[in-house]
């Protein structure tokens, strides 16, 4: 036993958090350029390399292995298995569908519809889209990697719950009637196209892969660049009682402000995670930065404006709210019981 | 032939595009090569993912860009 545990800490150690990595930077600024340490700027720069090298290596090769999967789970797919059930167990299969079906927000629309159109419920759908951009497979080990494996577990969990109780709702509501009439009238249930069972070669898979890797990585470098400078200047620079008082603990709003100021935001997870990091470091509660985190993915800007353009006010307004309050909710509870997980 | 990419213009939709193009040319068939992009068009296929090709009538791939090797052959098949 004691040799699997020894074991499994070296590869979690090495692999996951990558102590190798920081050894190195460290060393670079430390004794190379010579930077003294605990000042800001070795702080800040020694954060950033680290950050950046780290969710680089690991999101390629996260991302490759996710589409690997993904590649078996096209949405054509997950309309068919998704039709196959009924009531509350559509919508858990529906979130947990969302996790390893691929997705990005230009293809909520699509997606939206055709879910619609297959005669799913409304709500189903919705579970569908809360959890795709929420949980996945990428985030969930890179969660691993920057806290723990508890906190990753957690966070799929109140993920999924957070998809399946909003989903349910919009059904429960009936708020079927407020889907723009376009999309009602629009559709023709019986005119799909025969879609030939793809037979994807394992060198298609594999190709497959590799093009999301690029994809991806193109997409979001962006983000994690300036994602990770944040958490560098949170980390080195901005000074801990001023976090502690806008986001502590011991400030009651702290989970509302970090979930409202997430909201409109529009970034990828690993953007997010550096920032995250950061914030714990600096003493943030667990649930507040979850909350961030889940309301910076969940929800933003362009991802409401696209869905707003296939349902009305009201449903939109619903689904916003739903999400919120949950993220809220969630974010109250960790914080209430952070013992457990750190 | 006929075939149709379907896509409502995201990036990977124009890139799909351009590749049926020119492997349509380097193959020398003929062949309409058409771009849907009414939304309500492409979801009563039953198509999701896109971008998605349609050749005769029949999709045969969806919601990703094939290596122009593996287009190329699909496209084959069909003639």
């Amino acid at each position: 036993m004691q040799f699997i545990r020894t074991f499994f800490s070296f590869i979690n150690d090495q692999f996951l958090k990558m102590n190798w990595l920081n050894n190195i930077v460290k060393w670079m600024f430390g004794d190379v350029f010579g930077l003294e340490e605990g000042t800001m700027v070795y702080e800040s720069v020694t954060f950033f390399f680290y950050d950046v090298v780290k969710i680089f290596i690991l999101l390629s090769v996260l991302i490759f292995l996710a589409s690997y999967i993904q590649s078996y789970f096209s949405p054509e797919r997950t309309k068919k298995i998704l039709s196959r059930y009924k009531g509350i167990w559509a919508n858990t299969i529906g979130a947990l569908l969302g996790t390893i079906t691929p997705f990005c927000s230009c293809s909520s629309i699509p997606i939206f519809i055709g879910f619609t159109k297959a005669g799913l419920p409304v709500g189903v759908t919705f579970s569908f889209l809360i959890s795709s951009p929420l949980v996945d497979l990428a985030s969930v080990i890179l969660l691993a990697s920057i806290f723990n494996w508890k906190i990753a577990f957690a966070y799929v969990i109140v993920g999924l719950v957070i998809a399946i109780i909003g989903g349910s709702l919009i059904s429960l509501f009936k708020m079927e009637r407020y889907v723009e009439d376009f999309v009602m009238q629009g559709v023709n249930p019986s005119s799909d196209v025969e879609i030939e069972e793809e037979t994807m070669t394992k060198k298609a898979r594999v190709n497959y892969s590799i093009e999301q890797v690029k994809e991806i990585v193109a997409r979001v470098w962006v983000y994690i660049l300036i994602g990770v400078g944040i958490g560098a200047l949170i980390h080195g620079v901005i000074p801990r009682t001023f976090i502690e008082q806008v986001l502590g603990d011991d400030n009651p709003f702290s989970v509302l402000l970090a979930t409202i100021l997430g909201v409109p935001m529009y970034a990828d997870i690993f953007g997010t995670l550096p920032i995250a990091e950061a914030l714990v470091l600096k003493g943030v509660g667990i649930g507040t930065v979850l909350a961030f985190m889940m309301a910076v993915t969940a929800l933003s800007l362009p991802s409401i404006i696209l869905i707003k353009k296939v349902v009305k006010t009201k449903l939109l307004v619903m689904f916003v709210s739903i999400v919120t309050i949950g993220i809220i909710v969630m974010g109250y509870l960790f914080n209430m019981f952070d013992y457990l997980f750190i | 032939m006929e075939i149709k990419v379907l896509g409502p213009g995201c990036p990977n939709c124009k890139k799909l595009l351009k590749m049926v193009e020119d492997t349509v040319e380097e193959l020398k068939i003929e062949a309409s090569v058409h771009y849907v992009t009414d939304m309500m068009e492409i979801a009563n296929t039953g198509l999701i993912g896109t971008p998605g090709l349609m050749i005769n009538g029949r999709i045969v791939l969806s919601g990703r860009v094939p290596s122009r090797l593996e287009l190329k052959e699909r496209i084959q098949a069909k003639i």
